[in-house]
C-alpha cells in the first residue's frame, strides 16, 4: 500500500444529531474529495404540509428535530403572522425570547459537554468522562437542565413544547411561576462562566477560515427569535428576501439539500453569530469572552465551543433578565385570522438560521412550505473545513486524521435530523 | 451464533408475556458477572426520544453505573459488538436499507423496545402512506431519483417482534426510566394503558372540554404525558395515540360540537399516530 492515494470514510458519524458518514479522498497529497453524506431517510414535511391549517405548522414542523424544536415553532408562527399581517404585543414576544433562550441554554450545553468536549479530552463519550471527571460532566447536566427548566414552565414539555401557539401562547406563566427558575438559572450562570473559563484552556488546532457568514441581526439585542438577515460581506436584507441570496441544491451524496449564498458556499451558527453580532452581547457575557481569549469575531472553528459556551452563558444572562422584567401577558395569545399571503419567518436555530416558507389560501390551509434549516447550509462550508483540515494534516496517520474529520463536522454541531447522527469512518489506502 | 441469537429471540417474548427477565436478574448478572448492555438505534426520526435519555440529567450517570451503554451514536463512538440485553428502537421504517437493519437489530438483541410514535405508529412520515410518496418525492427535491424511499413509513412491529411499545411523540422521562428500571429488575413495566383524561382528573385539572368547550383528544388518547395540553387550557392533541379501545364515534360529535369541522377532525387525527389503527376515523365520520 503507498500513500499516495488514501481514502477516509466514516460511514455512521457519532455524537451528531442524525444519521449521516464521511467520504474523503486524498491522491498525490491532493484531497480530491470529502464527501458529508447525509442519509438520514427523507422525511417529507414540505409535501405533507401542504392542505394543513396555518396553525399546524408549529406542532407539526417541531417535530423536525428534537434538539431544536423551539427554533421550528418560532420560524413557523413568524412566517403564519406575517402572512396573516399579525405582530403579537411585546410581552409575548419577550415571552417567547425566553422560551427560546431555554433551548439554546439546554442544546448548547448538550454539545458542548456530551458531544465535542470528549474530542478535546480524549474520551469516546461523556459517560466515560464521567468515570474520571464526574463534577465536570455534573456541571453540564446541571446547565441542561436549567434551560429543560424553561422549557418545561414556558413551552409546558421540554422536547416539542405544547405551549407555544401562533399568536402566542395557551397559557402564560405568572411571576410566581418564574421565581423558582430564577434560583436555578443563577446557579446555572455560575456553572456556564466556569464554562467559558474551562473550554478556553483547551488546545485549538491554528486555523482561521475565510468563510463568508451570515446571520441574523435584531437591532435591539443578540438576535435569537427574529431579526433581517446581514452577511460578514456587508449585505443585509429583510427575512422576506432570504430566497433571493440563499439557493438550495441537491447533491447526490445526501438526503440534505446544500445551500449557496449568493453563488458561494457560506456558514450560519455561533461563530457568525457572534462575528456579526457580538457588540450586543450583555457586559457579563462579553467579559466572559474576552477573558475566554474572543476578539470581536471568531473564524476558528475549533473555537466554536468556546462561542457556544458564550452564549450559553449570554442565553441564561437573558433569560434573567426578561424573568426580572416579566409582564404577563393577558391574554396569552392574539387571534390570528387566515388571509391568502405568503410568509416568511426565520429564526437562530442554536446551529444557526432555520427560514420557513408558507403559502396560504383564504382559508388559511397551506399551499406550499419550504423550510431551509441550518445543517444544509452549513453542509458545503463542513466538507470544504474537513478537505482543509486533511490537507493541512497529511502527516497524520488514518486513526488520528479521521479523529480530526469527526471532530471538525462536530464543531458545527451539524443536526442531521433537520437534514445527519454518527459519522463511521473508514480508512482506505491504495 | 445464529441459534445463539434465535435463543435470545424466544426468551425475550418470554419475557414480555411474563414480565420477568431472568437474563437480566440479580443471579443471571453474577452469573457472568457482566453488567446488562443497552443499545440505542436511530430510524427515521427527530432523535428527539432518544434525547430523552439524555435528558434525564440526574438519573443518567446513575444509570450508566448499572450497565454498559454499547451502542448508542449520538452520545458515544464506542461501539461495542452484540448481542445486547435492552434494545431502545427510535423511527420507523421507510427505507429498504431500513428494512434489512431491524432484522439485525432484532437478531441482536435480548429485548426490543420501541420508543415514541415514529416506531410504534410510522410517526408524522406515515402521512405519505396517504398520499402519493412520488409526488411527496419531487416536491422536497429537485432529483428525485437520488433519494431511495419506501412509500411507506410503517411501525418496527410490522417487521420484526417487539417486547415493549412505549408511547408519545416524544416520549416521556418518567416512563422511559420505568421501562428501563423494569427491564434491569427484571419485572414488567408499570405503564398505564388508560386515556389522558384519568391523568388529567388526577392532576385535578379542570376539563377543558367541559369547563371551556375546547376540543381534547384526551378520551380517546394514551396516558402517559402527564396531561400537559389540559394544564395550559390546550386541549390534547393526541401525541401518545390511542388508547386501547379508544371511541372516536363516541368523541367525535362531541368535537363537533366544540366547533371543529369534518376536516379539522380529519387532520387532527392525522398527525404523529396517523398510521395507528385506533385513531382511524370511522366510515361516517370521515
Amino acid at each position: 500500500m503507498s500513500h499516495r492515494s488514501r481514502q477516509l470514510k466514516v460511514s455512521s458519524l457519532a455524537r451528531v444529531e442524525g444519521e449521516g458518514a464521511l467520504h474523503v479522498v486524498i491522491e498525490d497529497g491532493q484531497v480530491l474529495q470529502a464527501d458529508l453524506q447525509i442519509y438520514e431517510p427523507p422525511r417529507f414535511f414540505e409535501a405533507f404540509l401542504r392542505g394543513r391549517q396555518h396553525t399546524e405548522a408549529n406542532d407539526i414542523t417541531s417535530r423536525i428535530c428534537g434538539i431544536c424544536p423551539v427554533a421550528y415553532q418560532a420560524s413557523a408562527w413568524q412566517a403564519m403572522e406575517d402572512a396573516c399581517g399579525v405582530v403579537v404585543d411585546d410581552r409575548i414576544a419577550e415571552l417567547r425570547r425566553l422560551l427560546y433562550c431555554g433551548e439554546w441554554i439546554s442544546s448548547h450545553s448538550l454539545h458542548i459537554y456530551l458531544l465535542h468536549v470528549p474530542d478535546f479530552l480524549g474520551y469516546p463519550d461523556a459517560i466515560t468522562l464521567a468515570k474520571d471527571h464526574r463534577a465536570i460532566v455534573e456541571r453540564g447536566l446541571s446547565m441542561k437542565k436549567a434551560g429543560n427548566a424553561i422549557l418545561e414552565l414556558v413551552g409546558g414539555r421540554a422536547i416539542h413544547p405544547v405551549n407555544p401557539r401562533v399568536g402566542g401562547f395557551y397559557s402564560a406563566p405568572t411571576l410566581a411561576d418564574l421565581a423558582p427558575l430564577a434560583a436555578q438559572l443563577r446557579h446555572a450562570l455560575d456553572d456556564a462562566l466556569a464554562t467559558v473559563e474551562w473550554v478556553a484552556t483547551f488546545d485549538f488546532p491554528d486555523l482561521e477560515l475565510d468563510r463568508e457568514f451570515l446571520a441574523l441581526r435584531d437591532p435591539a439585542r443578540y438576535a435569537i427569535e427574529r431579526g433581517e438577515l446581514v452577511t460578514s460581506g456587508g449585505l443585509s436584507f429583510p427575512v422576506s428576501e432570504f430566497s433571493e441570496h440563499v439557493v438550495e441544491h441537491q447533491v447526490p451524496h445526501s438526503t440534505a439539500l446544500h445551500a449557496t449564498l449568493d453563488g458561494a458556499p457560506y456558514l450560519t451558527g455561533p461563530l457568525a453569530r457572534y462575528s456579526l453580532n457580538s457588540a450586543q452581547l450583555s457586559p457579563l457575557a462579553r467579559e466572559a469572552a474576552s477573558a475566554a481569549g474572543l476578539g470581536p469575531t471568531c473564524r476558528n472553528p475549533f473555537r466554536s465551543i468556546v462561542v457556544r459556551a458564550v452564549e450559553t452563558a449570554y442565553a441564561i444572562d437573558e433569560a434573567l433578565r426578561l424573568i426580572d422584567a416579566y409582564e404577563r401577558p393577558s391574554p396569552a395569545w392574539v387571534p390570528v385570522p387566515p388571509r391568502a399571503a405568503v410568509g416568511h419567518g426565520a429564526s437562530e436555530a442554536p446551529r444557526g438560521v432555520l427560514y420557513h416558507r408558507y403559502e396560504l389560501d383564504a382559508d388559511g390551509l397551506i399551499e406550499s412550505a419550504v423550510i431551509v434549516p441550518p445543517t444544509s447550509q452549513n453542509q458545503a462550508a463542513i466538507e470544504a473545513d474537513v478537505r482543509d483540515v486533511v490537507a493541512g494534516h497529511l502527516d497524520l496517520d488514518d486513526a488520528a486524521l479521521t479523529a480530526l474529520c469527526e471532530q471538525t463536522i462536530r464543531n458545527y454541531d451539524p443536526c442531521i435530523s433537520c437534514s445527519t447522527h454518527f459519522l463511521e469512518l473508514t480508512v482506505e489506502r491504495r | 451464533m445464529s441459534e445463539h441469537r434465535s435463543e435470545y429471540r424466544s426468551e425475550a417474548r418470554n419475557v414480555a408475556r411474563s414480565g420477568a427477565n431472568p437474563a437480566m436478574s440479580a443471579g443471571a448478572k453474577s452469573q457472568d458477572s457482566r453488567a446488562p448492555t443497552l443499545a440505542v438505534w436511530k430510524f427515521a426520526s427527530c432523535d428527539g426520544c432518544q434525547l430523552t435519555l439524555l435528558d434525564c440529567e440526574d438519573e443518567l450517570l446513575s444509570i450508566a453505573g448499572e450497565i454498559t451503554i454499547a451502542h448508542f451514536l449520538e452520545a458515544s463512538r464506542n461501539v461495542l459488538p452484540g448481542p445486547y440485553d435492552v434494545s431502545l428502537v427510535e423511527g420507523s421504517i421507510t427505507t429498504p436499507g431500513d428494512v434489512e437493519r431491524i432484522q439485525r437489530v432484532r437478531a441482536e438483541s435480548r429485548v426490543l423496545i420501541t420508543i415514541g410514535a415514529c416506531a410504534t405508529a410510522g410517526g408524522i412520515q406515515a402521512l405519505r402512506n396517504f398520499g402519493d410518496v412520488e409526488d411527496f418525492r419531487s416536491v422536497v427535491y429537485a432529483s428525485p431519483q437520488y433519494i431511495d424511499t419506501l412509500a411507506t413509513s410503517t411501525a418496527i412491529s410490522a417487521h420484526v417482534p417487539v417486547d415493549f411499545e412505549l408511547r408519545g411523540c416524544p416520549i416521556d422521562k418518567r416512563q422511559l426510566l420505568e421501562v428501563i428500571i423494569a427491564y434491569l429488575a427484571g419485572r414488567k413495566p408499570d405503564i398505564p394503558d388508560t386515556s389522558v383524561c384519568t391523568e388529567c382528573k388526577r392532576r385535578g385539572l379542570t376539563c377543558v372540554m367541559v369547563a371551556d368547550g375546547t376540543p381534547c383528544l384526551g378520551p380517546v388518547t394514551h396516558a402517559g404525558c402527564g396531561a400537559v395540553c389540559p394544564s395550559v387550557r390546550r386541549g390534547c392533541y393526541g401525541c401518545f395515540g390511542p388508547m386501547t379501545g379508544a371511541n372516536l364515534p363516541a368523541l367525535i360529535p362531541q368535537l363537533h360540537a366544540c366547533g371543529m369541522s369534518d376536516g379539522d377532525v380529519d387532520r387532527v387525527f392525522a398527525t404523529f399516530n396517523v398510521a395507528a389503527p385506533g385513531f382511524a376515523l370511522p366510515e361516517a365520520g370521515a
